[in-house]
């Protein structure tokens, strides 16, 4: 397994968000979350990139043999961990080339490669930047600062496909785009798919899972997984609903 | 309770006489520098009561004796020169070690003929007319003390004369490099620059101080920017951490004039800026920026003065500050609006980003409006590093400490970009980042 949960809790404040999270992803395999909104989903993503705003009270999360929890988020990014965020951040004074060649750097040191100068860098993303669609003035400007929706889903994918992490946790890429965007971002996906590599998908449309094909697929409610199949159950959700799911955990529990 | 702290006047009274034995000075100005020293004894140092020094205390330089600074080889100066952001800078320069004209260090190579760039002293000397015209019309001797003592001790500095209809090719630079002995020392630099009407010229001050004991910078520059001429001015403050730096700068636009200033303060324990544009012809255009990056216990206190006197003029002014450890800033911005200057249109923000809870910041705006046809507006911040942007770098593999010093420098990047002269702005964002980097 690259990845193996094992009963997460975790709380924003007094608040459980995450309420005893079950989940093993092996390597190479896709897996798709979906949920209503407020389920937990991004929670667990930020949890898994290590954001500290919320606490883990409970459980353990293994990755690539190691106690993933302990790890600073820096250190989890070195080690192949990568969350395209549901709201990219802007970053104002930040060059987005500057900051990605500073990131692939840092991880590049981090297994001993040699630091990539600027034009070494270009060279090297220049395909990647070609097969998301990126324009060059997207490079050159402050990160995510007044780019669209879809410009700022897209440089997340572009994000990983430089970095090129070991687990890749998408936290709702889909959401916003239209259909042409959603293709661009699908390719890319698809693009990185690999035996070596294990990719979350989070959403909460079927749509995509028309373009990313998962191996899995779970759903989260209420801040626990309550049901996991094959990518069938994706369009049973579509037209059921949730509904009938958490109805049935309310009444079991 | 008193405002004003006397107690070491005597030394500087005792410096006075000396100077006035030694150097002979034509009457005009040995008249300025008696007005100027009678100024000083009158006003005293002063103390937290007087409301312009509200937020900085002075105590520690009217309690110190400082000698005059002695004259020292100034060959040392030139390693620090080269780790400094004035390295390699291939323009026409001055070079001042300890308040002394450094010819060796300077250059005036590739510097246009007409254009005159010289040590103050002796343009006096050879009695130059301009300097008697322009020197201390500026400056306000009567109610700020540390001008009225750089007055008093007028020796050198520099003059820069620039005629009418000249657009200068490269920036003119001037450096003050402090050597610091064992005892505390003090220079009053005093700098006179004159840009004659329809030129062009950027200008560079920069302070540097090297050495473990105390030292003040007492230094005084006045602009006078003619009709329709366009300035920009740079000013760096990398004092050492044991220096103290007060200075005045006073910007005079005729009509159509455009100044841009751009004041960056990076050293010194204490530090006071007076840094002044005065709007003083129809259409003038004036920009105050300044960027204060500070660590430990430093202190800098930024006062401004857009001081807008005729009607149709425009000022803006940014002043962003950058505070760790237990550091204090002030920034204090004035805006006059005199009776005669409708339509004036000012701008003014300052925005501080903390990076210790021990850190402060005091700053007020202080608008003084006297027209009634006329556009102002001021806000300030204080923030934090942005924790989110700091989780998105991080998230990316980018080290904690990194990250921080990248939001950081990015923060002051504003600032620093709209530095026309590419060079030095580059340059000074490296000092900033690197300046950040040590403190981090
Ligand atoms: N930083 C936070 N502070 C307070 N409450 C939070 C915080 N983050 C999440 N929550 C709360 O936790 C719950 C789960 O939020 P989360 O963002 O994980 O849901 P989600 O499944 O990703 O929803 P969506 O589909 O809308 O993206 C919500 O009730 C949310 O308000
Ligand atoms: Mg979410």
């Amino acid at each position: 397994m690259l990845l193996e949960i094992k009963n997460l809790r975790a709380k924003v404040g007094a608040n459980e968000i995450l309420k005893g999270i079950n989940l093993a992803v092996g390597l190479g395999e896709v897996h798709a979350i979906m949920g209503p909104n407020g389920s937990g989903k991004s929670t667990l993503a930020q949890v898994l990139a290590g954001r500290d705003v919320y606490a883990v009270t409970e459980g353990e999360v293994t990755y690539a043999g190691k106690n993933l929890l302990e790890m600073a988020p820096e250190d989890r990014a070195r080690e192949g961990v990568f969350m395209a965020f549901q709201y990219p951040v802007e970053i104002p004074g930040v060059s987005n080339t500057y900051f990605l060649r500073a990131a692939l750097n840092a991880i590049r040191k981090h297994h001993g490669q040699e630091e990539l100068d600027a034009m070494d860098f270009l060279a090297l993303v220049r395909d990647k930047m070609k097969l998301l669609d990126m324009d060059e003035s997207l490079m050159t400007r402050p990160v995510n600062e007044g780019f669209s929706g879809g410009e700022k889903k897209r440089n997340e994918i572009f994000q990983m496909a430089v970095l090129e992490p070991k687990l890749a946790i998408l936290d709702e890429t889909d959401s916003g785009l239209d259909i042409d965007a959603l293709k661009i971002v699908a390719r890319g996906v698809n693009a990185m798919r690999s035996k070596e590599r294990s990719i979350i998908v989070v959403t909460h449309y079927q749509r995509l899972l028309n373009y990313i094909v998962p191996d899995f697929v779970h759903v989260l409610s209420n801040g626990r997984i309550v049901k996991s199949g094959s990518k069938d159950l994706a369009l049973e959700l579509e037209q059921k609903g949730y509904g009938w799911l958490e109805d049935a955990v309310n009444a079991t529990a | 309770m008193t405002t004003a702290i006397k107690e070491h006047q005597d030394v500087y009274l005792q410096s006075f006489r000396q100077l006035e034995q030694r150097a002979k000075a034509p009457e005009w100005l040995a008249r300025l520098r008696r007005e100027a020293i009678e100024s000083f004894m009158e006003l005293g140092f002063p103390t937290t009561r007087n409301e312009e020094w509200k937020y900085t205390n002075a105590a520690p330089i009217a309690r110190t004796v400082f000698e005059p600074a002695p004259a020292v080889a100034a060959a040392p100066a030139v390693e620090f020169m080269a780790k400094s952001p004035f390295a390699e800078m291939d323009c026409p320069r001055l070079v001042f070690v300890n308040g002394r004209l450094a010819a060796d260090l300077s250059s005036l190579d590739s510097l246009a003929a007409e254009v005159k760039v010289m040590s103050l002293g002796k343009a006096i000397a050879d009695g130059s007319s301009q300097v008697e015209e322009h020197l201390a019309r500026y400056a306000d001797c009567a109610a700020n003390p540390f001008a009225a003592l750089n007055t008093a001790f007028i020796e050198d500095g520099a003059l820069i004369d620039i005629p009418k209809r000249l657009e200068l090719a490269k920036p003119i630079y001037l450096l003050y490099v402090t050597l610091a002995g064992p005892k505390p020392t003090v220079t009053h630099p005093r700098n006179l620059i004159l840009i004659g009407g329809e030129s062009q010229a950027t200008v560079i001050e920069g302070y540097l101080g090297f050495g473990d004991s105390a030292y003040l910078t007492n230094a005084v520059t006045e602009i006078a920017v003619g009709e329709n001429s366009i300035l920009e001015y740079v000013k760096l403050e990398g004092e050492s951490a044991t220096a103290f730096h007060t200075a005045t700068v006073k910007i005079h636009q005729a009509r159509n004039a455009s100044a841009h200033a751009t004041t960056v303060a990076l050293g010194a324990r204490l530090a006071r800026e007076d840094t002044t544009a005065a709007l003083d012809g129809e259409g003038g255009e004036a920009t105050l920026n300044g960027i204060y990056v500070l660590t430990g216990e430093q202190h800098v206190d930024n006062h401004t003065t857009l001081d807008h006197a005729r009607p149709h003029c425009a000022s803006r002014e940014l002043y962003k500050g950058i505070l760790d450890g237990k550091s204090t800033g002030v920034f204090n911005g004035k805006i006059i609006v005199r009776p005669d200057a409708q339509k004036t249109d000012s701008k003014q923000s300052n925005k501080n980003l903390l990076l210790s809870e021990e850190a402060t910041i005091n700053t007020k705006p202080q608008l003084e409006i006297y027209a009634d046809d006329v556009k102002c507006t001021h806000g300030a911040t204080v923030g934090q590093i942005d924790a989110e942007a700091l989780f998105y770098l991080r998230s990316r593999g980018i080290g904690q400490l990194e990250a921080r010093s990248l939001l950081t420098a990015a923060f002051a990047n504003d600032v620093l970009d709209k530095i026309k002269y590419s060079r030095l702005r580059e340059r000074l964002k490296e000092a900033v980042f690197e300046r950040l980097a040590r403190s981090a």
